[in-house]
């Protein structure tokens, strides 16, 4: 039987338990809100002078004072979306072993190795990339035959560093996070579902296939998760980049992200409608990676809405 | 493991040890900004303190932009930068700000041609031209004209150049800009400029890397860091007509010409300065100190310490790789701390 005396302490226990948990849960949107109103009062020079034209303008000219984000914008989604094109066939092929084919005494030791790349600060990754992956991406972009290297996509001299070595570098870096995630996907689809097929008559591989399908939905969340690790990730493609504030479609090319531009010039910043231009660069990228990740959720919730 | 976690222990309190100030009760200067002179201060800083164990200064190389915006917003006692603050920036500050030069630097062009036979000589305006993308090809007429004794090959140029805000940059636009007008409107002087052609480097040696890597690429770094890591460099023709080559002698020349038209705020740039063996890419760096601050204890101890750098200190600064002030600018700096209160 429950006294009065422990159900009150039961309940005030409750609240103080609902307030507090409720307190912490809050605390995440009153920062997302907070970071938005600090990015707009510190842009306010450069928006106010600007505008709209900040986003399309493609002059990023410091001596005299105008300011255009678009090329910073286009390496940042170029060099992730390229980022995303070759990590996402690696990470399913890797999940898929990992869940469905890996031999047991292998499968432990693969998930660890995979998440071990997570783990890697990605200053070493933008190290390896100088070292090893720029040298490399060198000898094939100058090994490309003549008549390929007229395309847009593969013009200009083989630098090495660029959009290619940024967009290596960003899908390696991604993998383990999209492989993961995938993975526990996979293995969430429930047995009877794979069982199901094989009596159906169905081969290894169609019933990985729809495993993948049935798991669509979580797929797609690990891809995403993926993209957004690849628009804000800063060290890594900033040393390999190349740093060229200049829009263009070919891969050899350098070219610049936004995180990168912050990264370098903050510091030798000392005019206000410069710094101003900087943190609006900032307020760009967030109001992107929000517009980004708003736009797959909704695409996971109709794929999820489409099922039920 | 064992042994990694007990040295990993042993690390972490060696670093907290560290951590704790050694001269607790000693007055604390704080001061930020350019992070060419760095390496020089901080070794005046700890030298200084074994003089004056009652004085230690802190020092933050967050860029010269930076140290002027600390300076400004008075969240630090003294600010650094290497290229002089503008009339704007100045009047923005809520004291008047004075300009000390303590040391010199200069910035070298280098370049990746395996087999040229013979360092290179460069023209400043041809050095403009390059950067401004209006020469393309190492065998173009006007490269070849000043190096007789060398193949050039007839590949493409790739220019590299600073991709972060940089004192480096700001010299090196600051001497192009004066040989040609051209360059001048099309690029600018500033720490950070908008680079018409090539690909940016980040650091010193973010742009010796790229240099290295790249057959045909020319870049321009710190002497002092060319010097350090033994990077070859090509010379460049002075106001007189001579090819010079950088050198730390090569340097301090370019600094006691100037001296006698220095003007009385020090904010001089010394890039193409006249004389026989002048190189033509030098700049002073300057420490920043208010005129009349509010910490008067504070502010004697600064002077005192900007002595013992001007006289003392400047002995430290061939072994680093900083060319010293000349004796004669070194006495005119002296001379004006005085008119800090």
């Amino acid at each position: 039987m429950i006294t009065p005396v422990a159900s009150g302490r039961r309940a005030r226990e409750r609240g103080g338990f609902r307030l507090g948990t409720g307190a912490v849960a809050l605390l995440v949107p009153l920062l997302v809100a907070g970071i938005a109103i600090v990015l707009t009062w510190d842009s306010l020079l450069s928006v106010r002078q600007f505008g709209l034209r900040f986003w399309v303008n493609s002059t990023w000219d410091p001596v005299a004072g105008i300011f255009g984000a678009f090329p910073f914008i286009w390496g940042t989604l170029y060099s992730s979306l390229l980022a995303l094109l070759l990590s996402t066939p690696i990470a399913l092929g890797i999940a898929v072993f990992l869940s469905d084919l890996s031999p047991r005494p292998l499968r432990q030791p693969l998930v660890f190795l995979t998440e071990l790349l997570a783990a890697i600060p990605s200053i070493v990754y933008g190290l390896w990339g100088i070292f090893v992956l720029v040298p490399a991406v060198r000898r094939i972009e100058s090994l490309t035959p003549p008549w390929l290297r007229r395309l847009p996509l593969f013009e200009g001299p083989p630098l090495g560093v660029g959009l290619l070595a940024a967009g290596l570098i960003l899908s390696v870096m991604v993998i383990p996070f999209t492989a993961s995630v995938a993975r526990e996907i996979l293995k969430a689809v429930p047995a009877n579902q794979r069982e199901g097929a094989y009596a159906l008559g169905a081969t290894r591989w169609e019933a990985i296939r729809m495993a993948l399908f049935y798991g669509r939905q979580g797929i797609m969340g690990a891809v995403m998760l993926g993209l957004g690790r690849a628009l804000g990730e800063t060290m890594a493609v900033t040393m390999v980049i190349g740093y060229a504030p200049r829009a263009s479609l070919s891969l050899f090319a350098p070219q610049y992200t936004m995180a990168a531009v912050i990264a370098n010039e903050f510091s030798e910043a000392a005019d206000d409608l410069y710094l101003h231009a900087l943190v609006e660069i900032g307020l760009v990228l967030f109001i992107i990676t929000i517009v980004i990740n708003t736009m797959s959720r909704l695409l996971i919730w109709r794929v999820g809405s489409e099922r039920a | 493991m064992k042994n990694l976690r007990g040295l990993l222990g042993s690390a972490l309190i060696a670093a907290a040890a560290c951590a704790i100030p050694a001269t607790a009760g000693a007055v604390q200067i704080d001061g930020a900004g350019a992070t060419f002179p760095y390496p020089i201060y901080s070794k005046w800083f700890s030298e200084y303190n074994k003089v004056r164990s009652d004085v230690q200064i802190n020092y933050q190389s967050i860029g010269s932009g930076g140290g002027i915006r600390q300076l400004t917003n008075q969240t630090v006692f003294f600010g650094a930068t290497d290229g002089p603050m503008t009339n704007d920036q100045l009047v923005a500050a809520p004291g008047k700000i004075l300009h000390f030069p303590m040391v010199l630097g200069g910035v070298v062009p280098i370049y990746n041609l395996p087999d040229t036979g013979a360092d290179l000589n460069f023209i400043g305006t041809i050095l403009a031209d390059i950067f401004v993308g209006k020469i393309t090809k190492w065998n173009d007429p006007a490269i070849a004209k000043d190096n007789p004794g060398a193949t050039l090959p007839g590949s493409d140029i790739t220019v590299v150049h600073r991709a972060d805000g940089s004192g480096t940059s700001y010299i090196w636009c600051d001497y192009l800009a004066k040989v040609s007008p051209e360059y001048k409107a099309k690029v600018g002087v500033a720490t950070a400029v908008n680079w018409p052609v090539g690909l940016g480097g980040k650091g010193n040696e973010g742009v010796a890397g790229l240099v290295k890597q790249t057959p045909g690429s020319i870049g321009y770094v710190e002497l002092i860091y060319a010097l350090q890591n033994k990077i070859p460099f090509g010379a460049v023709k002075n106001y007189d007509g001579n090819f010079v080559r950088a050198s730390l002698e090569s340097v301090s020349a370019a600094a006691a010409v100037a001296a006698d038209k220095m003007p009385p705020d020090f904010r001089v740039s010394i890039t193409n300065a006249p004389g026989k063996d002048v190189y033509p890419i030098a700049s002073f760096t300057w420490i920043l100190l208010y005129q009349n601050p509010k910490d008067k204890a504070k502010s004697k101890m600064m002077l005192d310490f900007m002595k013992w750098a001007l006289s003392d200190g400047q002995k430290l600064c061939g072994d680093l790789g900083y060319a010293p002030l000349p004796a004669n600018v070194a006495t005119m700096v002296a001379t004006a701390l005085n008119s800090v209160k």
